[in-house]
């Protein structure tokens, strides 16, 4: 199964996070993740959804999206062509003897470290999925305490941008 | 001036033409009960919240105008729920209004507080819930706007009370832009002509009609192509009226439950083309294997349905009125007069001829409802339960008109027909409406024979009784090895005496040959009427 990136400009009203959800369960549909927020116009949201599935499951949660009244555009964004990031904050066990490794670590991903314990040390790093798995994959040694991620957003290359058609 | 939310709500009812409301009162919808008082609109009390939106998608599918049904909050609006799912699975036009606690309370569990938008979001096309009473004209413009455009279907809109009383300058929108609801009507004409192509060089090409042909109004247009090109036509459960029974190109219902000759044509078509309908899987479950064998054509104005259940090779979206027109406009003469043929000559070879004996003990539904048939006239209109009766009243019954045969489709729900026949009744007061049942249906929703006292509706019912639930017995005599559970309707009631309380006159009759004096009875009453089939619970629909 594939990884598909979905864009979807949605109403800035309450319940509509759930509407969408919902959708997903009741259709069998899986997300990988989910995010929204608010975007330059504040009446509008923009959700950024990874599936997992074929193109026909794709096609239809594009397709089942689009019947909700409260979604106005939907675009699945090729990954070649857009930009995407993810950003994580990872806890993991750091005393004197393994600390300063870690750091090196988080230099070559390029995160930062944002909060240092006496047994811990919180990374804050952002990036494509890959990216943030590679990371992830390099400090599990050390003992990963606990991970926050935000799911994935993404945005199209170049001046293609997703509008709404006012017709 | 200002008036009440309330009366706003009435006043926005008025400039949607609304006649009628269905409904059931309780304490969070009583300030709209209230304003209802001074208002021209007719409210019909149900006698369960069920019953009230039932009636109401009865009186949209009679009608084709937008049925309006109310309760109060909490287990009011619940009991809607049934209903609202009907309608959503048919795509039937309808609103629905909730009363609810204050908004202030909501969230905190009160007396009669329930998430009704939160329940009814899976098989509602839209739901609001009202946040300002200033919206309220815009949220129901909008809301008949959804229910009634595109692929039609229920919405709610669930109102606080405090709402209700809240005091707000009253201006009725004149048009509505939400900016995520554009449906599209016009098929691309480009794949209008693929479709046009793809019939004239099947050899054996056929038509499945759907319940989008009678939400559509498009049963002139489907006629005129067929008679052009020559295709034969078999109709879902959901599509059964958009051609008359008798049109000879007319193969009947095809699916599990369907004719032999709708199906053999399916099985031998080498080119379908579907008109809305959504290939559900109780009219086509192996979709896979007729896609291998035909070219699939698919007009549908809800894209989703487009790929949905079958692959299609010819997507067309858009009104199917509109699009059948221009497909009937741009396709030529055809003559498929050799595959009609090899059809007409495969259902001769299979006729069961079976003997109906007069002198029975039992009575042989079908035999019944072929009898019933030939005595009603063009514009009666059928309801059905879900069962037994409604594969009978489908095989059997000669629907000619669209809107005159209205069943539970989707959803399959028992003790539909009942309280959808006192919608039907209230919208076309003319017509005589007939209600097919059966004895387990019959008693889901049998209070509303109190509703049918109330107003005098002349709704006339048919009861098959075979103190079963019929249909699940004939399932578990098939597939569970005759270990029938929990389908035997023991020690039912005297349902003519039942009837009797109501205002009713009965009549049971238990042989064939008492059929037909007994429906020239019922049909010359025009009062509420009764009558009671005794049937073999041997009787088949397969």
């Amino acid at each position: 199964m594939a990884k598909h990136t979905l864009s979807v400009l949605v109403e800035n009203h309450a319940g509509v996070l759930s509407r969408v959800a919902g959708l997903f369960s009741r259709r069998g549909f899986n997300i990988d993740s989910l995010t929204v927020g608010v975007t330059e116009n504040p009446q509008v949201s923009r959700m950024t959804i990874v599936v997992d599935g074929d193109e026909y499951i794709v096609e239809q949660v594009s397709k089942q999206l689009n019947k909700l009244i409260d979604v106005i555009k939907i675009k699945q964004l090729d990954k070649a062509d857009s930009v995407s990031r993810e950003l994580v904050l990872l806890k993991v066990n750091a005393d004197a003897s393994t600390r300063s490794e870690i750091i090196q670590i988080v230099e070559i991903f390029r995160g930062n470290i944002v909060d240092v314990s006496k047994t811990t040390l919180t990374i804050e790093i952002s990036g494509p999925t890959e990216k943030i798995e590679a990371l992830v994959d390099m400090v599990r040694q050390f003992g990963i305490r606990e991970i926050v991620r935000t799911g994935t957003i993404a945005i199209d290359r170049g001046n293609k941008i997703i509008e709404i058609d006012n017709t | 001036m200002k008036i009440t939310g309330a009366e706003a709500l009435v006043k926005c009812l008025e400039n949607e033409n609304v006649k009628v409301v269905f409904g059931y009162p309780g304490a969070a919808i009583c300030p709209f009960y209230d304003a209802l008082l001074d208002s021209g609109i007719m409210h019909i009390l149900t006698r369960h919240e069920q019953g009230a939106a039932h009636a109401a998608s009865g009186y949209s599918r009679a009608t084709d105008k937008v049925g309006v049904c109310a309760a109060t909050s909490g287990p009011g609006a619940t009991n809607l729920i049934t209903g609202i799912a009907t309608a959503y699975m048919d795509s039937i036009p309808m609103i629905a209004i909730t009363g609810q606690v204050e908004t202030g309370l909501i969230g905190r569990d009160v007396f009669q507080e329930v998430d009704i938008t939160g329940a009814t979001t899976p098989f509602c096309k839209h739901n609001y819930l009202v946040k300002d009473a200033n919206d309220i004209p815009r949220i129901m413009k909008e809301a008949f706007h959804i229910a009634s455009t595109g692929r039609p279907g229920p919405v709610l809109i669930d109102i606080p009370i405090d709402m209700q009383i809240q005091k707000i300058g009253f201006i009725y929108p004149e048009s509505v832009n939400i900016k995520g609801y554009k449906p599209t009507y016009r098929g691309h004409l480009l794949q209008i002509k693929k479709v046009a192509e793809a019939v004239k060089n099947a050899q054996r090409p056929l038509i499945c009609a759907g319940g989008g042909i009678i939400s559509a109004n498009a049963s002139a247009e489907l006629i005129e192509l067929i008679e052009k090109c020559g295709i034969p036509v078999v109709t879902t459960l959901m599509g059964i009226g958009s051609i008359p029974s008798e049109h000879p190109m007319n193969l009947g219902m095809l699916g599990s439950h369907g004719s032999y000759g709708a199906n053999n044509a399916l099985y031998n078509a080498d080119m379908l083309l579907i008109l809305g309908a959504r290939v559900g899987d109780r009219a086509m479950g192996a979709a896979h294997d007729i896609a291998k064998r035909a070219v699939i054509a698919h007009i549908d104005i809800d894209p989703a349905e487009i790929g949905k259940n079958i692959g299609t090779s010819i997507p067309v979206v858009g009104d199917i009125k509109e699009s059948l027109k221009k497909l009937g406009e741009i396709s030529t003469h055809g003559d498929k007069s050799h595959w009609i043929f090899k059809l007409e000559e495969n259902v001769l070879k299979n006729q069961k001829h079976t003997e109906i004996k007069m002198e029975s003990t039992t009575v042989n539904p079908g035999y019944f409802l072929d009898r019933l048939s030939g005595i009603i006239d063009e514009d009666t209109i059928i309801t059905t339960e879900v069962g037994q009766n409604q594969i009978w009243a489908a095989s059997h019954l000669r629907i000619m008109n669209p809107r005159t045969f209205i069943t539970s489709g989707g959803l399959g729900t028992m003790g539909y027909g009942l309280p959808s026949a006192v919608g039907v009744k209230i919208g076309r007061p003319q017509a005589k409406v007939l209600s097919i049942s059966g004895d387990g249906s019959f008693q889901m929703s049998l209070q509303e024979l109190g509703t049918i006292k109330q107003y005098k509706l002349g709704v006339k019912i048919v009861l098959f009784n075979n103190s079963t639930l019929g249909m699940v017995r004939e399932l578990q005599k098939l597939k569970y090895c005759g270990r029938y559970s929990a389908v035997i309707l023991e020690d039912n009631p005297d349902f003519i005496k039942l009837v009797e309380a109501y205002g009713f006159t009965g009549e049971r009759i238990s042989s064939n040959e008492e059929i037909d004096g007994a429906l020239d009875r019922m049909m010359e009453n025009d009062g509420p009427y009764l009558l009671e089939c005794m049937v073999d619970p041997e009787e088949p629909t397969l």
